[in-house]
């Protein structure tokens, strides 16, 4: 096989992993619009938030230090204990279904019924809140995350594809340990809101908050729900971002590349999350790779928003969107 | 006031209401009612009479519009109700349909209907029983049951709403203009499965409607509503023969008297000397 075409599958390979990366992160995005309208700006911030916060517990710093230490002159900076790696993953996900729980008391509730657009400055006001309130808790130095998670290139696939073609494809354990993670995820989410009763209410009050009312489903209670999933989604698109880069604010702009995915998939598809997620980060590395050289590279930092906007044109629910029903 | 229905044991009592939208709008200008158990009781009236308003007064969907209760009391078997939550009234067995046929269009017919179950705790297989009930009642549904609920026709869709609550295993329904852009062919039907679901369930069921030749047809007992108060009650047979609803209501008059505003002064006249 001619060196070009193999090395455009160990691209495209790549560019796989990366956008299953990206998808975890428009999943978060998908659950909350679907379940409420609301479309979530702040879910960078979930994602920073709960790698920070399962660091800072796994190395055991206390929480608020700094503060702690202004005002009462002390000098506390860890309990000097580290946690087990699973339990701090558990902790942490509970840390964000109480993110979810604050969210939906002190701010969703009081604007229920409100027009979406004050919805969706809610949640632009969290996203700046949380840039200031998880480095006062956690600290703001770039904080190192480590899960055991398996680093480095997959010596099976290189050896397997070395053998194969005669030509070794690069390709990082922890990308695949991403794409696996996720891709049970997916699954379990859309059997959860297929066929459980408080999937289903989910899905009922995305399509009719009044109505899901009057047959007694609690919308507190759901919305509690679904923020905690997407919490928990961001925990794990935290971890494996944060695996990546390191955990900082900066972090949080993963969400930005979010939103083509979610132009591309359908803002309320979980499967369209995925593939949108797929083709954008396929997408992305084949043109960098095919057309990069002939425009001085760099594609990568548009490419993703110029598919979508083309998307926007002629697709605008997206891939797998939800049809608009309408009746004449 | 003559006993309606079936029974003499009132379930719901609504008491003197005033209801006020968005702190400034008032709706409802104190409605007394009160809802035998087992009958079909109306409440009937024209546009923006405050039908709809009493109904979710009552099932506690006025706050998610910014309205709310300013005054008087609803008690539902003798307890005051107005501040428990529509679930919470669910689950005691008094649930509303919607005007306008609110489905979850992207659920199937199935998916619509088990989601009025969404409260119950009595387990699957009662649960799988009442979906039987419904699809008795509304054999159409389950023909339709696989599709989608927002590519069903609109008959269909009023159908999934009702069976939907029926799936609740109310006590109390609270009908929210069942004929409302429907067929004539259709209202009929629709009112007769009202009926045989009253007469052979025992459920209670008060609706608001705007068709009033057919409601006092099926109804019990009738009250009718003109902007925010009761203005006439009665057991409904006596309303149909009642001069003044058969001139404004049934579109019958004997007589040349044809403003509305004529009548409402007469009636309030009366209620002066009286």
């Amino acid at each position: 096989m001619p060196e070009q075409l193999l090395f455009a599958m160990e691209v495209t390979l790549n560019g796989l992993m990366a956008g299953v990366l990206y998808a975890l992160v428009a999943l978060g995005f998908v659950l909350i619009f679907k379940a409420s309208g609301i479309f979530n700006f702040a879910q960078g911030m979930l994602v920073v938030f709960a790698a920070m916060t399962l660091v800072g517990v796994q190395q055991g710093q206390v929480p608020f230090a700094h503060l702690i230490n202004t005002i009462f002159g002390t000098k506390v900076h860890d309990f000097g204990w580290t946690v087990p790696t699973f339990l701090a993953i558990i902790v942490a996900g509970a840390a964000m279904v109480f993110v979810a729980w604050i969210i939906e008391k002190y701010i969703l509730h009081h604007l229920v019924g409100q027009p979406d657009i004050i919805l969706f400055m809610a949640t632009i006001g969290m996203w700046y809140f949380m840039h200031g309130f998880a480095p006062l808790m956690w600290g703001s130095e770039v904080m190192k995350l480590d899960v055991g998670l398996a680093q480095g290139l997959n010596d099976p696939v290189l050896n397997a594809t070395e053998a194969l073609f005669g030509y070794g494809f690069f390709l990082d354990n922890l990308d695949i340990v991403a794409a696996v993670i996720a891709a049970i995820l997916v699954a379990s989410l859309v059997l959860f809101s297929q066929y459980t009763k408080q999937g289903r209410a989910m899905r009922a009050v995305a399509d009719d908050h009044q109505a899901a009312l009057s047959v007694g489903i609690s919308l507190r209670f759901i919305w509690v729900l679904v923020w905690s999933l997407a919490g928990v989604v961001a925990l794990v698109a935290g971890i494996m971002w944060g695996s990546k880069s390191g955990v900082q604010i900066s972090l949080a702009e993963v969400a930005l590349k979010a939103l083509p995915v979610l132009m591309l998939g359908g803002c309320t598809s979980i499967p369209g999350a995925i593939i949108g997620g797929l083709i954008i980060g396929v997408g992305e590395q084949l043109f960098e790779f095919a057309i990069g050289p002939l425009v001085g590279g760099a594609t990568q930092a548009w490419f993703a928003y110029v598919l979508a906007l083309i998307f926007l044109i002629f697709r605008p629910q997206g891939l797998f969107g939800e049809k608009i029903i309408e009746r004449v | 006031m003559l006993d309606a229905g079936k029974t003499e044991e009132t379930l719901l009592e609504v008491n003197n209401i005033e209801v006020i939208y968005n702190h400034v709008i008032l709706v409802l200008k104190g409605v007394s009612l009160s809802v035998p158990k087992g009958g079909i009781t109306a409440l009937l009236g024209g546009n923006g009479a405050g039908k709809t308003t009493t109904l979710k007064a009552i099932s506690n969907l006025l706050h998610s519009e910014r309205g709310e209760v300013t005054k008087g009391s609803i008690e539902y078997r003798g307890e005051n109700v107005a501040s428990q939550s529509p679930s919470a009234l669910v689950e005691r067995g008094v649930i509303q349909v919607m005007e306008g046929r609110h489905c979850f269009e992207h659920l199937t017919v199935e998916e619509n209907l088990l989601t009025g179950a969404y409260t119950r705790k009595d387990g699957r297989a009662e649960i799988a029983k009442d979906l039987e009930m419904v699809y008795h009642y509304f054999p159409r549904l389950k023909e339709r049951r696989k599709s989608q609920a927002g590519y069903t026709s609109g008959g269909e869709q009023q159908m999934v709403a009702m069976g939907r609550a029926l799936m609740s295993n109310p006590e109390t329904v609270l009908l929210d203009e069942p004929s409302m852009g429907l067929a004539p062919q259709l209202v009929e039907q629709i009112f007769e499965i009202v009926k045989s679901v009253n007469e052979n369930e025992g459920t209670t069921f008060l609706l608001a409607e705007q068709n009033t030749n057919v409601a006092l047809r099926f109804a019990h007992y009738g009250y009718i509503l003109e902007s925010g108060r009761v203005v006439m009650d009665g057991p409904a047979q006596e309303l149909r023969e009642n001069p003044d609803v058969k001139e404004f209501y049934l579109g019958m008059s004997e007589e040349g008297r044809k403003s509305f505003r004529d009548v409402r002064s007469y009636r309030r006249r009366k209620r002066w000397l009286s």
